[in-house]
Formats: structure tokens, C-alpha cells, sequence
């Protein structure tokens, strides 16, 4: 009953491009985003560093994922490397130019990604598909193998570095809730431009690649530029993701904190969360972070003490058995199931 | 519509002079031999038709002039100029659009988008402006969308604006494919079958908005149609091919009384041969 959209008449075409043309859905995004800032102070540290802040990091990724194979259909596993190549960049430049800013160092690590994007990319202009995947497959490995030189890691003996400290402007971000806050403004930021991008000629590009490239190019779009600007954009939101998770999450880089079953990870949130969706992207992070938890918990408060072992095989079942009911039934993920409801919503308790 | 149908209508010169001159082309896979010495010439606001029995190579020949295809040999003239090889999007660029036989369009997208991305060619936002839907991206933006709203209009599919086009029936497909190529303001539109599969109403709507393109933007238009009745009422100018070859060419009388094209679509007997 509350979720209506009659009355609402738009009389400009601004109006009816909008990000969310419905009042309720912009009502309801200004409460998540005050929640969102609210939460932190009213949760434990703990809460914030094990659940809020991987969230909203593989939120991020999730998104950059999203752009490319979501929109663009370019299948990519090479998410960890570039997340990877992200945050090593964000550490050596800081580390070798002190006076930079951290966060001019940070918009720098995420060229530096989608610099690495583009020139892995330059193989989907010949190939598609699986084939694709494979050679971002290799980017994974080759990219990881990269970053353990000795160069890379600032010589340390054993690979691992700490991260330096993040002060912005007088803003020292070093409590959990810092780090939070912190996460939550670069996911909004990135949020919204990566909406903006996929609703405006740009995505429509993209997504015309993906449903029909042959059709796309009669009409002038010209296949390189726009599978190139796709990976480069992905890499890039793909990187921050990179830096906040060793800035903020980790507190320190080892690239095989990057390894292919991150990649592998943002890869099931997408498909879970919804190929093509913005939302999706969140919905998929927050169901691949929660999952886990809930397992640890609930078994054990029922009274069913599970090992650790078995924890983490139950883990993998419900990730595979998921994967492939969402393939299935609804390869858009969460976000369908979500825009199924409001659509239904809309017409209850009437709906003919 | 007055704003898009002069904006359609500006710059397409007069009618009767040459816009697309094909000479000699010939176009071979392997040994297969799809297109041999063929010749016309399309001149400017004409409805020309391509005809033939099957495989006549007639998708061939539309396929070589927006570029999918280089011919072998000969040269096609476009707004006077030669050109043997180019891309697709060059093609889209110098102003030819077309649809297809088996409807191309973008399935996950809705009936609005896929004609907002036939605009495609007239956006000049750049990625970083999108990102911050500031400026140039926004005014574009909407600027597009007026302009699609007209087509949408013209094409009477204003209820499916927002409905994804895989879900829409055949003939509507169809129509938002034109759609998609009017958003191009093209000066050369290719139409390959567009009323393949279609029942009767769904052809005379059809074959009105062509003449309606045709007519109202003075809109340069070149067909490919199995239905004789159809090709025989919309063409200005027609050419037969079969097998390859060029078996006929003038109005809709003189081609419908050309011995070899009844022969080739009805086949002659044994003994009127002999």
C-alpha cells in the first residue's frame, strides 16, 4: 500500500530519467545512506571490522566486476590481480613520494589498475567468452607472481608490508569507525558514478556490446574504444576496492591476499547479487559476507556444534548450489527478485 | 514530431541526384560465387528494392554496401565518393543505417534504450561528464530523449517504451529496429525484410511507415522484400538478381513484365523452351 506511483506525474523528461524517478525509492535510499552512517556508533568494533567494512570493500569490487561482465558481458577472473595491483600501487607510491596526499596516491593506484585493465583487456578484442576468461585468468596468476618481486614489496623479507596510515586533510583514520566512514563515502561516491555511467550513453554502449556486438556496430559503435573504456573503468573501481581492503580491512599488503579465490568471489556476488545491476552489486557483497557468519553462528546456537572443517564445506555447497539456481532460474540475481517484488508490490492488493 | 522531422529532414539534398552508384561488384566465398558484375544505382528520396528468389544474394549485396562485406571486385560510389573497404561504423558514420532480416536489436534493453543507442553517433559526452551526469552529459541526455520520443510517436509504441524488447511480439520488434535506425537520422536506410514474417495488418503498417520515412523525411530507402505485392506498390525503382547476377532492373511494370524474372521466379516450361 505504502509503495505507489500513481500521482506522481512527470512532466519533463529530467524528471523521468532520474536516477529514481519513484519517491519512495528516494525516500527509502536517504534512510539506508542515514542508517549507514548511524551504524557504527551504535554497533561493537568487531561488528565493523568483520562484517560493515568487507561489505562495503566488496562492494565496491562487486561493482567494478559488475561493469564489465554485467554490462559489458566481458567475463573476467582476474579480480584479485587487479584489486592486487590497486593497492601495491597506493603503497609504493606513498611509500616512495611521502608528501603525496593519500588520497591523490589512491585516485593513482586506481589509473594504475586501469592502465593494467586496458592492457589485459586488449585479448577480448579477438576473443570472447571463455577463452576471455582464461587469459584473465592469467593476468590473476602472472599479476600476483609480479607483485612478490622484491621491488614491490619494499625488499621485505617476508613479502608482507604494513600499510601506512591515512591521515586526509587533519583526518587521522585509524578507530574501525574512521575506517567505516571512510569506506562508506568512497562506496557512495563510486556508487553513484558507476549508476550514472550505466544510464547514460556510455552503458548503453556497453550493454549494446554485450546483447549483440554485430548489431552495435552497424550502428557506429565501434567495438574497441567501448570494451577497452569498460575494462578501464571495471579496473579501476576494481583497484580502489584493492586499496581500501589492504588500507582499511587488512592494515597490510601481501598479494596473496588477492589471490584467485577473491577473484572468485566477487565473480559469485555478481552473479548472485545480479549481472547488469547496480544494486545487485551490494546485494551480492552482503550476501557473501553474511552467509559465512551465519553459519559460524546459528549451528552452534541451536545447539549443533559444526567444526570449522565443515563450516567451510557447507560454505562452498551453498555457494555452488546457489551459482547454479541463479544461472537457472534467475540469472539476474537478487536484484530481479528485488525489482519482482516492488513491481508487485506496486499493484498489491489489486494487481488486475 | 516538427522538431526531429526537420532535424530528419535537413541535408538531403535533391531528389533524383546519385547517392549510392555500385559498379561491377562481384563477391565470391571460396568458390562460391554470391555476387557477379552486379550494377545500379540509388538515387536520392527513391524507395529501391532488391529482389530475387533465394539465395539470389541479395543480403549480400546489402551486406557489402554498410560494409560487413568487401567486395571482390568493382567499386561502390557513396555521395560520390569510391570506397572498397571499410568497417561498419564508418559506414554508420557516413550516414547509413539499416535493420536486419532476423531483428537485431539489444535484447536486455528496453524499447527506449535500444532507440536512445541508435543516437549513439550524434553523443559527444565524454566518460568522465557521464560519471558526474554533469553539463554536456545531461543536456545531451535529454536532448536524445525528445528526439526519440518523436520516433517513438511516429512509430505508434509509445505503451512499450519501457518494456525490455526481448519480451515485445515479432512485428513490434520490428518496428522498434526501424526505430533504432531513424534515431541515426540516417541518409541511407537499409531495410533487409522488414516484413518477413509478418500477417497482413502488420505489413500495411509497416509498409505505411516506410512510405511515411520515405515521404515525410524525404528519407533515402533500400529494400529487400519477399512480398512481390508489397516491393511492386512501395518501389520507385527495382533490380532483380539471381544467382548471383543482375537479371532485370526498372519500375514495378517493366520489371514485372521481364521475361527472365518471370522466369526466374516461375520457371519456364520444357516445351515453351523448345
Amino acid at each position: 500500500m505504502l509503495y505507489r506511483e500513481s500521482g506522481q506525474f512527470k512532466t519533463t523528461y529530467a524528471a523521468d530519467q532520474a536516477m529514481l524517478p519513484i519517491r519512495q525509492d528516494q525516500i527509502f535510499l536517504a534512510l539506508v545512506i542515514l542508517v549507514a552512517i548511524a551504524i557504527p556508533f551504535l554497533v561493537s568494533n568487531y561488528v565493523i571490522q568483520a562484517l560493515l567494512l568487507p561489505f562495503l570493500i566488496y562492494s565496491v569490487a562487486a561493482i567494478g566486476l559488475n561493469i564489465l561482465v554485467g554490462y559489458c558481458g566481458q567475463i573476467s577472473l582476474g579480480t584479485g590481480g587487479f584489486m592486487a595491483v590497486g593497492a601495491f600501487a597506493a603503497w609504493n607510491l606513498l611509500a616512495r613520494i611521502p608528501e603525496m596526499p593519500p588520497l591523490v596516491a589512491f585516485v593513482l593506484a586506481g589509473l594504475i589498475a586501469a592502465g593494467t585493465g586496458v592492457l589485459f583487456g586488449l585479448p577480448a578484442l579477438r576473443i570472447k567468452g571463455f577463452y576471455l576468461a582464461v587469459t584473465t585468468l592469467a593476468a590473476q596468476f602472472f599479476l600476483i607472481w609480479l607483485l612478490q618481486r622484491p621491488w614491490f614489496v619494499g625488499y621485505s623479507p617476508t613479502g608482507v608490508i604494513s600499510a601506512q596510515t591515512i591521515e586526509i586533510l587533519g583526518w587521522r583514520i585509524d578507530t574501525p569507525v574512521d575506517r567505516y566512514l571512510f569506506a562508506l563515502a568512497v562506496v557512495i561516491i563510486i556508487a553513484l558514478a558507476a549508476k550514472n555511467l550505466v544510464r547514460s550513453a556510455t552503458g548503453r554502449k556497453w550493454m549494446a556490446i554485450r546483447d549483440m556486438d554485430v548489431a552495435a556496430e552497424i550502428i557506429g559503435i565501434r567495438p574497441m574504444p567501448t570494451k577497452l573504456k569498460a575494462f578501464a573503468v571495471s579496473s579501476f573501481i576494481v583497484g580502489i576496492a584493492g586499496v581500501l581492503w589492504a588500507y582499511l580491512y587488512l592494515g597490510q599488503l601481501e598479494a596473496e591476499a588477492f589471490d584467485i579465490y577473491t577473484s572468485f568471489d566477487v565473480l559469485f556476488m555478481v552473479i548472485i547479487g545480479g549481472l547488469g545491476s547496480i544494486l545487485g552489486s551490494f546485494l551480492g557483497a552482503a550476501f557473501v559476507v553474511i552467509v559465512p557468519i551465519i553459519l559460524n553462528t546459528v549451528p552452534s546456537a541451536i545447539g549443533l556444534p559444526l567444526g570449522t572443517a565443515m563450516i567451510s564445506y557447507i560454505e562452498i555447497f551453498i555457494f555452488g548450489s546457489l551459482i547454479i539456481f541463479f544461472l537457472i532460474v534467475e540469472p539476474h540475481g537478487l536484484a530481479r527478485l528485488w525489482s519482482i517484488a516492488k513491481q508487485k508490490l506496486r499493484l498489491w492488493p489489486f494487481p488486475y | 514530431m516538427a522538431t526531429a522531422q526537420a532535424q530528419l529532414k535537413a541535408h538531403r539534398g535533391q531528389a533524383g541526384e546519385s547517392l549510392l552508384k555500385v559498379e561491377n561488384v562481384s563477391l565470391a566465398f571460396g568458390g562460391v560465387r554470391a555476387l557477379r558484375d552486379v550494377s545500379f544505382e540509388v538515387k536520392r528520396k527513391q524507395i529501391f528494392s532488391i529482389i530475387g528468389p533465394n539465395g539470389a544474394g541479395k543480403s549480400s549485396m546489402l551486406n557489402c554496401i554498410n560494409g560487413f562485406y568487401h567486395p571482390n571486385s568493382g567499386t561502390i560510389t557513396y555521395k560520390g565518393r569510391p570506397r572498397r573497404q571499410m568497417r561498419p561504423y564508418e559506414a554508420a558514420n557516413q550516414g547509413i543505417a539499416r535493420t536486419f532480416q532476423n531483428i537485431a536489436l539489444f535484447k536486455g534493453m528496453s524499447t527506449l534504450d535500444n532507440i536512445m543507442t541508435g543516437r549513439h553517433l550524434k553523443t559527444k559526452a565524454t566518460l568522465l561528464e557521464n560519471a558526474l551526469w554533469l553539463g554536456r552529459a545531461q543536456r545531451e541526455e535529454m536532448e536524445h530523449r525528445r528526439f526519440c520520443e518523436e520516433i517513438i510517436d511516429f512509430l505508434e509504441i509509445q505503451a512499450y517504451r519501457k518494456t525490455p524488447v526481448g519480451t515485445l511480439p515479432y512485428g513490434l520488434q520490428k518496428r522498434v529496429e526501424l526505430g533504432r535506425a531513424l534515431a541515426a537520422e540516417p541518409e541511407l536506410l537499409l531495410l533487409d525484410e522488414p516484413m518477413a514474417g509478418m500477417n497482413l495488418e502488420e505489413k500495411q503498417d509497416m509498409a505505411r511507415f516506410i512510405l511515411d520515412v520515405n515521404d515525410e523525411f524525404g528519407m533515402t530507402i533500400c529494400l529487400i522484400e519477399h512480398d512481390m505485392a508489397v516491393v511492386m506498390d512501395l518501389s520507385d525503382h527495382i533490380v532483380v538478381l539471381d544467382h548471383g547476377e543482375k537479371i532485370g532492373e526498372g519500375g514495378p511494370e517493366e520489371v514485372s513484365s521481364n521475361p527472365r524474372v518471370i522466369e526466374a521466379y516461375l520457371g519456364t516450361s520444357q516445351e515453351q523452351e523448345a
